[in-house]
């Protein structure tokens, strides 16, 4: 475990199926309040190039409840780029005044940039549509919480596939684990060939489905994403596709009743209200699951956490 | 007319790069930077038993290009042939093949690429020969090689 110290965390392309048991392993130990104060002494500047309330507020948290200091900026109007300051430099003075660096930022490839230059770890909050590896952890996390394992679980993914860089990742992290994925989207949402591609080359087979319904009635997780208005181009597409899913207690029970819902929020209309009374659903523990998974990723890269 | 007797120069020293299907012989003269230094012979639309498009043929005089330089080409054209020139002679017929690494030559098509927005340094890995296709490390998107995607050569 020594070997996550000092290290970037920039993707899940660069994860082993270890490295991903590790992160797991030590948010359980941090959940249990087995690392407390694990950052003290520590200041993590966390920057954020792109607005962002969740992740965010869920890195400050992991950071203050683990003994930490933390500063930074949460839009880019606050920072030096707005006075033309380039980010290769931002990030080069930066490096120089924390032990940890928290990165989100709209352009694809920025956190892997900012690890070349930095000489602190950097962790990728999010860089534009391409990975989000810490949301991706702490799903990891709330299904080995919910079920023991994550070996050979039964994943359906619904919503938003094509665009949404959240169910990209989760799949490229279930197939570490033998994951039987079933895809639901509507046809043009559909999951891109080249991440299809990508299971397929590592022997994981996967279904698609336009409904729900069809997914069968033994998924262990169903995982749901919102249309994501932003990423299309085109309103005329975005309302086509807007309103397709919306998901009820019926749906729940249709699902034979034990599948547990998850969904990395924010929400729109695609979950209604009411199933957020039903044990299956358990969005908002993954939401709080966030700060001891960045608790832990902290703890690892800074050395706070054996 | 009398018929000429060579097409295209011999030289004494150097590289010849034949088979390149017509018309990549400009574009492999830019990936690989060439054009600043020594004698460069360029023959365009030969014909050929092997490539019905016809062949092109660049010789570059006093200079053997590396193993890495040469498996450049095979980017844009796998068919190419290197032949090693010493003293009047072919010292070496050389095969190529595709680079597992490709930096500062390729350009990610990404328009949000940290390549292209925030000026980091183009670099790619090798994901599948067929195609071929390769995945920028930046914005981590694969992309089926094509000639225009080439810029112009950088030298380490």
């Amino acid at each position: 475990m020594g070997s996550f110290k000092g290290r970037h965390i920039i993707s899940l392309r660069d994860m082993s199926v270890d490295d991903l048991g590790t992160i797991v392993e030590a948010t359980a130990r941090v959940k249990s309040g087995g690392a407390a104060d694990m950052l003290r002494g520590s200041t993590v500047a966390v920057m954020f190039f792109e607005p962002s309330t969740r992740t965010r507020l869920s890195f400050e948290s992991a950071i203050l409840q683990s003994g930490g200091r933390v500063f930074g900026f949460a839009s880019p109007g606050a920072s030096s780029q707005s006075k033309g300051e380039s980010f290769a430099d931002t990030i080069r003075t930066v490096t120089g005044y924390c032990d940890a660096m928290v990165i989100r930022h709209p352009v694809e490839g920025a956190a892997r940039l900012a690890s070349e230059l930095a000489t602190v770890p950097v962790i990728n909050a999010g860089d534009g549509a391409n990975q989000h590896p810490t949301q991706t952890f702490l799903d990891l996390f709330t299904m080995e919480e919910e079920f023991g394992r994550l070996d050979g679980l039964k994943i359906g993914m619904m919503g938003d596939l094509k665009y949404g860089r959240t169910v990209h990742s989760l799949a490229m992290a279930m197939a570490h684990f033998g994951a039987r994925m079933t895809f639901i989207s509507p046809p043009n949402l559909r999951m891109p060939d080249s991440a299809k591609a990508e299971l397929l080359a590592r022997g994981i087979g996967f279904t698609e489905v336009q409904q729900p319904e069809e997914a069968g009635v033994d998924l262990d997780v169903l995982y749901i994403t919102r249309i994501q208005k932003e990423r299309f181009g085109d309103p005329q597409e975005y309302e086509s596709v807007a309103h397709c899913y919306r998901l009820t207690c019926e749906t729940v029970r249709a699902l034979g009743g034990s599948v547990r819902i998850m969904h990395p929020l924010p929400r729109v209309d695609e979950i209604a209200e009411e199933v957020d009374t039903l044990p299956n659903a358990i969005y908002f523990r993954q939401a709080h699951n966030g700060v001891p998974t960045r608790q832990a990723l902290l703890g690892l890269v800074t050395g706070g956490l054996e | 007319m009398t018929e000429r007797t060579y097409k295209v120069y011999s030289i004494t020293n150097g590289t010849v790069i034949d088979h390149i299907p017509t018309p990549l012989a400009l574009k492999v003269v830019r990936i690989l930077g060439l054009g600043q230094e020594g004698i460069l012979t360029i023959g365009m639309g030969f014909t050929s038993k092997r490539l019905p498009g016809g062949k092109d043929i660049v010789k570059i005089e006093n200079r053997v290009l590396s193993r890495s330089e040469t498996d450049m080409i095979a980017l844009i054209a796998p068919e190419a042939t290197i032949n090693i020139i010493k003293d009047g002679a072919v010292l070496e017929k050389r095969r190529i093949s595709l680079p597992e690494g490709v930096t500062g030559i390729l350009r990610c098509p990404n328009p949000n690429c940290a390549t292209q927005q925030l000026g980091a340094r183009p670099d790619f890995r090798l994901v599948d020969p067929v195609g071929p296709v390769y995945r920028c490390r930046f914005c981590e998107r694969a992309t089926k090689v094509d000639a225009d995607l080439l810029m112009h050569a950088t030298r380490d």
